[in-house]
């Protein structure tokens, strides 16, 4: 850990995407793992190299949904059986087929709100800091350019290694991220 | 290890006109908000949409102040326009999830132009439908009656009513659209806020955007998000215009109590909203200049979809008909009979010229590429579909089963001023929303450029 401590990593700028994946590429394959990539728009090559595929909003839905759908039909059965019972026309009490509809679109709301709050969740936002924002070209990355940042977490990390490593990989320009 | 990918990506190209980098079509798209300049056509059409909504404030005004009796809803047509006019702009919204949900799940990536504001008139049209109900109930400040929460009255909604399924349908709709629009929003907000001049946009968006810096992290759990809104989104939206047409075919009404409304109203919803995708599309690539974004294969293909869809509504009428002769019913024959002869023949006839004649036109290529003959017939479709909910909810209630209880529906200038004044509402938060936000998506056109291709030979 020869990192000093006012820096939060090291960032390469890219002109293309191809570039970036390779340079991400080569860094996961020499090891470095606490790093990330900073691009305009989803680039499905860069979760393949980054190993980024697998994370656990579908499991967080699925919880939303069974939650709803059980909320939905609770409080329907309760309302129509215990709290609130109105004989309509002889129909029984628990009349279960005519709860389907609300039971389905509170599992659909339930659902659709743990996908945003999983979302928000897993990637900490909102979030009012970043230190990569301290880059003054780290604007572009919402428009044109392609970021590669390696953190000073690292085990391999190393300032002027890591920097030169990032210079090889036909960076346009490699510059140090203040904390 | 992750496994190789067999399915190639569709081809992209020919989709948005060559010759655009990422950084034009974020400038190009970003220079609508991010600029001093309100041109002129957003000016005309925005205080013309204003002045149509002071009908609806005016109107409302007088409603609450005197009640329903303002509009023409009369024994037995207790719903009249209003009840009309929900289903007419909730199935205009159907639109908006289609293009955003259906389409993202069969890989359509020409929808990448076209979903963000399409979605935003799904939200603005279920807020004018919202408002119809309401208003209907006449004491609308006792909404809170549909809701079931533990209170003093000792009352419960009755859950068995397709009414309270329209309750919790068409509100769970709006938030689902809200969210979806809004996931879809946030990196393009991120775009607008590194973009942003002055300080108050730059907060403005910064807030909004919360932080969002477009980590690969952030990418792929984003990809899965909007993955799995769009799987919920879908089968949503095929409920939410089932449930309105449950209100219909649960009642014993003749006309109304029928099993294929369901289908009959989806396809009914997705032809008018389809429409109005085109009614804005059109004139709006033309006064942003977007023609390279929004190219003519978007209207192509929409109005494709239109004419699949119309003919799917033009077979629902043909067996609506049979069915009535079929059933050998003399009450479900006399409705229709009505229709096409009784006072509301004139309505009839001319929806089937909107809704069935005329959408034929869409076969031929030559009238699908004229972008004004698009907007015409996209008209003509919104009208035919409006004249349509007239004709299922008025005829049938005054004509039912006793003649010496029919009596016919007049509307007041009330009525007119309402409706009208919905489509004010809708048009100002429209414009409102073209001046304030991207009403493209950026990002995900940005993943229509040749350039976002990573090249082959790095995969290894």
């Amino acid at each position: 850990m020869s990192s000093e401590r006012g820096t939060y990593g090291v960032m390469a700028e890219f002109e293309d995407p191809t570039s970036l994946v390779n340079a991400a590429h080569a860094a996961y394959q020499m090891g470095f793992r606490k790093l990330d990539a900073y691009t305009p728009f989803p680039i499905e090559e860069l979760s393949d190299v980054l190993h980024l595929h697998k994370n656990k909003l579908p499991l967080i839905v699925l919880g939303g949904g069974l939650v709803g759908g059980l909320t939905g039909y609770l409080m329907q059965y309760f309302v129509s059986v215990i709290y609130f019972p109105i004989n309509v026309a002889g129909r029984p009490l628990h009349s279960w087929p005519s709860y389907i509809i609300i039971t389905f679109e509170l599992t659909i709301l339930f659902a659709a709100i743990a996908t945003v709050m999983g979302l928000l969740g897993l990637c900490g936002l909102p979030m009012p800091y970043h230190p990569v924002f301290n880059v003054p070209r780290f604007s572009a990355a919402s428009r044109d350019r392609f970021f590669l940042c390696i953190e000073a977490t690292d085990p391999m990390f190393n300032l002027q290694t890591t920097s030169r490593f990032l210079e090889s990989m036909e960076a346009k320009e490699v510059s140090e991220v203040a904390n | 290890m992750a496994e190789e990918q067999v399915i190639e990506r569709p081809e992209s190209e020919r989709v948005i006109a060559p010759g655009y980098t990422f950084g034009t079509v974020t400038d190009q798209i970003s220079a609508v908000v991010m600029t001093r300049h309100t041109p002129v056509f957003w000016i005309a059409s925005f205080v013309i949409a204003f002045m149509l909504l002071q009908g609806l404030l005016a109107s409302a005004v007088l409603l609450f102040a005197k009640g329903t009796g303002i509009w023409g809803i009369r024994t037995p047509v207790m719903w009249g326009f209003a009840i009309t006019n929900f289903v007419w702009w909730i199935g205009i919204g159907h639109a908006g999830t289609l293009i955003s949900a259906i389409l993202l799940l069969l890989n359509q990536s020409w929808r990448n132009s076209i979903n963000r504001f399409a979605e935003a008139m799904t939200l603005f049209a279920v807020a004018c439908a919202g408002l119809f109900p309401l208003l209907h109930m006449g004491r609308p400040w006792l909404f809170y009656y549909m809701l079931p929460y533990p209170n003093t009255m000792n009352v419960e909604p009755n859950f068995r009513s397709p009414l309270v399924w329209d309750v919790f349908a068409v509100t769970t709709y709006a938030t689902v659209s809200l969210l979806f629009w809004f996931v879809g929003l946030i990196p393009d907000l991120g775009t607008l806020r590194d973009r942003a001049k002055n300080l108050i946009s730059k907060y403005t968006y910064g807030i909004l955007a919360m932080g969002w810096r477009g980590s690969a992290r952030h990418w792929s759990i984003y990809e899965t998000a909007s993955l799995l809104l769009a799987g919920i989104a879908t089968p949503l939206v095929l409920s939410v215009h089932t449930v309105v047409s449950f209100d219909f075919t649960v009642a014993i009404v003749p006309g109304w109590h029928s099993t294929f409304f369901p289908p009959y109203f989806v396809a009914g919803a997705i032809y008018s909203g389809f429409a109005m995708v085109l009614a804005l599309a059109i004139p709006l690539r033309a006064a942003y200049g977007l023609q390279g974004l929004i190219t003519n294969r978007h209207l192509e293909n929409s109005a494709k979809i239109m004419l699949a869809t119309g003919l799917i509504v033009a077979y629902a009428y043909i067996m609506e008909t049979f069915t009535a002769w079929y059933s050998g019913s003399v009450y479900e024959q006399q409705a229709f009979w009505n229709r096409m002869t009784g006072p509301y023949s004139f309505q009839y006839w001319f929806l089937i010229t909107c809704n069935v004649v005329a959408p034929n036109m869409l076969w031929f290529k030559k009238f699908r590429s004229s972008p004004l003959l698009l907007f015409i017939s996209s008209i003509v479709v919104l009208v035919g579909m409006w004249l349509e909910r007239f004709m299922i909810i008025v005829t049938s209630l005054a004509q039912d089963f006793v003649p010496s209880s029919w009596s016919l529906f007049h509307a007041t200038r009330w009525d007119w001023a309402t409706y009208w004044g919905t489509i004010g509402f809708f048009l100002v938060l429209f414009f409102l929303f073209i001046r304030a936000l991207p009403m493209i998506s950026i990002f995900e056109v940005r993943t229509l450029l040749p350039q976002a291709k990573v090249r082959e030979e790095v995969r290894g």
